[in-house]
């Protein structure tokens, strides 16, 4: 039995919430954490006689995501009630949409070892996210509704996953998107974004979908990775012994490495989704959805396309710029006048991530430099006032003190010599100093040519011009 | 005359010309309630020592020249649906029978916020399912014009208590009749208005887009006082409708010459009493000799109210209910072994009969592969529905029906036979499908003497003829409606 013989078909649900500063039905905060039960009122408890008003930050923020997955938005939308219960929500319905979600039809590209994919997105609906249950502390379970009510948006896509590893880019690429348009944090640790993994398998060549089996409630990249791999091969093994696999929801087991039954198709919930008539239908213009077109910000994919072009970037370093909302406004900001965008992209991938641990710090780029700053630092380099090494320690200065580059550089005296004739005087001392060096560079050795370079930096504590210490050496040196 | 027998806009005038105080009105409504209460049973919960002080206080702030509002210093009784902050709820219910809810509902916030003072909640049957207060678990409410008949319901103890004359005004609710048919059996004037002009905000939802706010008073001038006071756009519920309300107490004393008036013949078919209908056909007769115009008319549409009502009703309140589930407040079941088990025995043992019958019916009505014939269906019945009141509307400026078939019923008549109970709605249960307001006034008295009502039908958002006509009506009538309790 082969595995390759197998193809792996997904379609993820993922649920994000989003940083709206109040509920999706109440003026509660959506802050995260917050002793139990402190984030609630009456409406979010969902207490006799109490009734939802929709907060239409939430409409905007998912209409935001839809647009930014190339969706089709619902000019009539409603929300439904799915019915069940569990203790986690209080009125023993969430607030969801069935039928006529806002969003629909769009698509997000991936790119997998080079090959470009278009992953379709089926729907994007709101709902209210439900509480936490708590089985710590006492015997039995206490729950906690603060991040009951908190808004939440869940993108369906279509079953054109076909590995782990296209699920981790398109997981990425919804992650970078979502923090761009600045509708949700997307902090898996928190929760705030979670997803579940409808998956089947069929040989390859075969036309019909396999059965399939949906992995529930999963936050964070390695499980979901884990779990995909599991479970595709516990469904190859099975049907490769004669099994038929059936429909179920499974849980993601951490501790064993497994994937385990929740519920079989039998024990379904049966939602009995119906319109919720507390809340009117939301009913969004043309003029609205071209409004919020219009705050969109530029999208990284249509950022890295123009670093690339426009800037002369690499792919590679367009990446690693564009994928960071907060770095691309830095690098866009302090490239202002300057003919090497390319020196500044460096810069930042050089000299300023290697300054960070985290990937949370280079999402935040919360740094001591202001872009105005950099900018002059590299204008600074670029008029060749100072050399690209000093510039490296002049934003280490800038960094500790806060201080100006050109406040730096005065201080610290470490304006770049380019006195031809200063020059030639230590090059002649250099020169005299090494004649061993001067030797074997006759000799054609081109290695001693750049230690007695060197020499002329050290003596000059890297301030000379390197172009005119190249220039004069050769000269001295015929 | 007493002055707990007085009306409100009477008690208003005494209280302007200092003839009287809040505090002396509100002891005068206790002492009625301590003389009659034990025959009546109208209040599940009585709030003395809170109205006494709090009508103190308003004595004292309109000594200070501070007046809050037309209604300042009137007691009133509210229906124990609506949520009053430290003050028990329970909806008539053994599942809320513990329940103190934080908050006000705006209703009650309004009266409050205009100076009324509250004596107490009122009994009702279970959520609001029923047609005679008998499916309360606290206490059955007897009408005070015969005390072995009911009150009707399901917003029975609001009707009788202003019937007997234990608070001048009261608040009931209405989702497929719970105030016009109270109203009728105990001779009183209710109202359902337009959906959308009283915020349902603070009601416990039985059928919420069914589920309506609305006043219960001694005639028609209270009416448009207290109708003038609760409406209005409320931002905590997204059905309540962004529209400035008149003045009601306009309508008054106006000339009805000229309205159109139609009477559906549907509604005074088979199931009508004789003696019903014979005294809404009196008034009619009444309206054309006034200067109206009155013409029989046909609403075929109304056949199909009673299945599509059942089916909405009990489709939301199935949702709705849903919550009761032992976890955060109300009853909660002991003994239980598992989480299921709590849902059920909770369940099982904190809700009545009518209560489980009609989740039951709703829970099926939404069940996938049923929800495409019975809720599907039923919404699409009720756009007919309300189709067919707007094109009576096109040549009509209100619609004159019974408003139910029968008058008060005797005890335990109609409560081993759920479908008969269900037939007392026939007449009311159109107007809340299709969303428009309505009023009950008794516009007369059978053979044994028990009050007759009769129901006025408004366009959307017209309560204003409603009370034009309405308070023609009394005058021309002039009946007494005290009952002899």
């Amino acid at each position: 039995m082969a595995y390759n013989d197998y193809e792996i078909v997904m379609g993820l649900e993922t649920h994000v919430e989003l940083k709206t500063n109040t509920k999706i039905y109440c003026n509660c905060t959506t802050d995260f954490g917050g002793d139990p039960n402190t984030h609630c009122c009456p409406v979010c408890i969902g207490l006799p006689g109490t009734l939802p008003v929709l907060n239409e930050k939430v409409v905007e923020f998912a209409i935001r995501a839809g647009l930014a997955t190339n969706c089709e938005i619902q000019e009539y939308s409603k929300q439904d009630r799915k019915n069940y219960f569990y203790p986690d929500l209080p009125k023993a319905y969430q607030i969801s949409q069935f039928d006529l979600p806002l969003c629909y039809e769009g698509k997000v590209d991936i790119i997998v070892d080079g090959v470009k994919k278009d992953i379709g997105i089926t729907r994007i609906h709101i709902e209210e996210d439900a509480g936490k249950l708590l089985h710590e502390s006492i015997p039995g379970s206490l729950v906690d509704y603060n991040r009951g009510g908190v808004p939440l948006i869940e993108i369906v896509s279509e079953p054109d996953l076909r590995s782990s590893d296209e699920v981790k880019v398109y997981l990425e690429k919804i992650k970078t998107m979502l923090k761009y348009i600045d509708v949700s944090d997307c902090k898996m640790q928190e929760g705030s974004l979670r997803c579940d993994v409808n998956i089947s398998v069929r040989k390859h060549g075969e036309t019909k979908f396999g059965t399939r089996t949906e992995l529930k409630n999963m936050n964070s990249f390695a499980y979901i990775i884990k779990a995909i791999g599991y479970e595709s091969k516990r469904q190859i093994d099975f049907i490769e012994a004669g099994g038929t696999i059936v429909q179920e929801t499974r849980r993601w087991d951490e501790v064993h490495g497994v994937t385990e039954s929740m519920r079989g198709k039998e024990e379904a919930h049966d939602y009995r989704y119906f319109p919720d008539p507390d809340l009117m239908p939301i009913v969004t213009t043309k003029e609205k959805i071209k409004n919020i077109k219009d705050t969109l910000p530029e999208l990284p994919e249509a950022k890295k396309e123009r670093y690339i072009g426009q800037f002369g970037l690499t792919p590679y370093d367009a990446n690693l710029i564009a994928d960071y909302k907060n770095v691309a406004e830095f690098f866009e900001t302090s490239i202002d006048g300057i003919k090497t965008p390319k020196t500044v992209a460096n810069m930042i991938i050089g000299d300023i991530y290697s300054r960070f641990d985290t990937e949370e710090e280079k999402e935040d780029f919360n740094i001591p430099v202001s872009p105005s700053q950099f900018n002059e630092l590299v204008k600074v380099i670029e008029s060749g006032m100072i050399s690209n090494s000093i510039g490296k320690k002049v934003l280490e200065e800038m960094w500790e003190t806060g201080k100006a580059p050109m406040q730096i550089i005065e201080e610290k005296g470490l304006k770049q010599m380019d006195n031809q004739d200063e020059l030639r005087e230590i090059v002649r001392k250099v020169l005299a100093a090494n004649p061993q060096a001067v030797e074997e560079y006759k000799g054609g050795k081109e290695k001693a040519f750049m230690s007695l370079v060197g020499g002329v930096m050290k003596e000059t504590k890297g301030k000379a011009n390197p172009q005119m210490v190249n220039d004069v050496m050769k000269e001295e040196l015929k | 005359m007493e002055l707990h027998d007085k009306t409100v806009h009477e008690l208003c005038d005494m209280l302007d010309n200092n003839e009287t105080t809040s505090v002396e009105l509100t002891k005068a409504c206790f002492n009625r309630i301590k003389d009659v209460e034990d025959k009546v049973q109208a209040f599940i919960t009585i709030t003395e020592d809170a109205a006494l002080k709090q009508a103190e206080e308003t004595d004292k702030k309109r000594k200070n020249g501070e007046v809050l509002g037309i209604l300042h210093g009137i007691p009133m009784a509210i229906k124990d649906n609506m949520c009053t902050e430290g003050i028990l709820t329970t909806c008539g219910s053994k599942m809320l029978s513990n329940f103190v809810p934080p908050y006000t509902s705006t209703a009650v916030n309004k009266l409050n916020t205009a100076g009324c003072i509250l004596l107490g909640k009122t009994n009702m049957d279970e959520f609001a399912m029923g047609s005679s207060t008998e499916n309360s678990y606290f206490k059955k409410t007897k009408n005070p014009w015969d005390l072995n008949r009911v009150p009707g319901g399901s917003s029975g103890g609001s009707a009788a208590a202003v019937a007997a004359c234990e608070a001048p005004f009261s608040l009931g609710s209405d989702t497929g009749g719970s105030i016009r048919q109270p109203a009728h059996y105990c001779g009183v004037v209710g109202m359902k208005p337009t959906y959308g002009s009283v915020s349902r905000y603070g009601l416990v939802a039985f059928a919420s887009s069914l589920d309506q706010i609305g006043p219960f008073t001694k005639d028609v001038h209270d009416m448009a006082l207290i109708l003038s006071t609760i409406t209005g756009h409320d931002p905590k519920d997204s059905t309540s409708y962004p529209r400035e309300y008149p003045d009601f107490t306009k309508a008054l004393n106006q000339d009805v010459r000229g309205m159109k008036i139609a009477l559906p013949k549907e509604f005074f078919g088979k199931g009508i009493n004789e003696e019903v209908k014979s005294a809404v056909m009196n008034v009619a007769k009444k309206y054309e000799s006034m200067g109206a115009k009155v013409e029989e008319v046909s609403m075929p549409m109304s056949d199909y109210a009673l299945p599509v009502y059942y089916l909405i009703a009990c489709a939301e309140a199935s949702s709705n209910l849903a919550r009761y589930d032992g976890i955060r407040f109300g009853y909660r079941a002991q003994d239980v072994e598992s989480l299921d088990d709590l849902y059920k025995k909770t369940r099982s043992e904190g809700f009545g009969d009518e209560v489980k019958r009609r989740i039951i019916l709703g829970t099926y009505a939404l069940s996938s592969g049923y929800y495409d014939a019975y809720y599907k269906k039923a919404q699409q019945v009720r756009t007919l529905i309300k189709k067919e009141f707007d094109d009576v509307y096109k040549n009509y400026d209100m619609i004159l029906t019974p408003t139910g078939p029968t008058v008060a019923f005797e005890f335990g008549q109609n409560s081993d036979n759920p479908l008969e109970m269900y037939m007392n709605d026939i007449c009311t249960v159109p107007i809340n499908i299709a969303g428009v307001p309505a009023m009950s006034m008794n516009c007369g008295f059978d053979s044994k003497g028990m009050p007759i009502g009769m129901q006025l039908v408004g366009k959307h958002f017209d309560e204003f003829n409603i009370l034009k006509l309405a308070h023609a009506m009394e005058k021309e009538l002039g009946l007494n409606n005290k009952s002899k309790l």
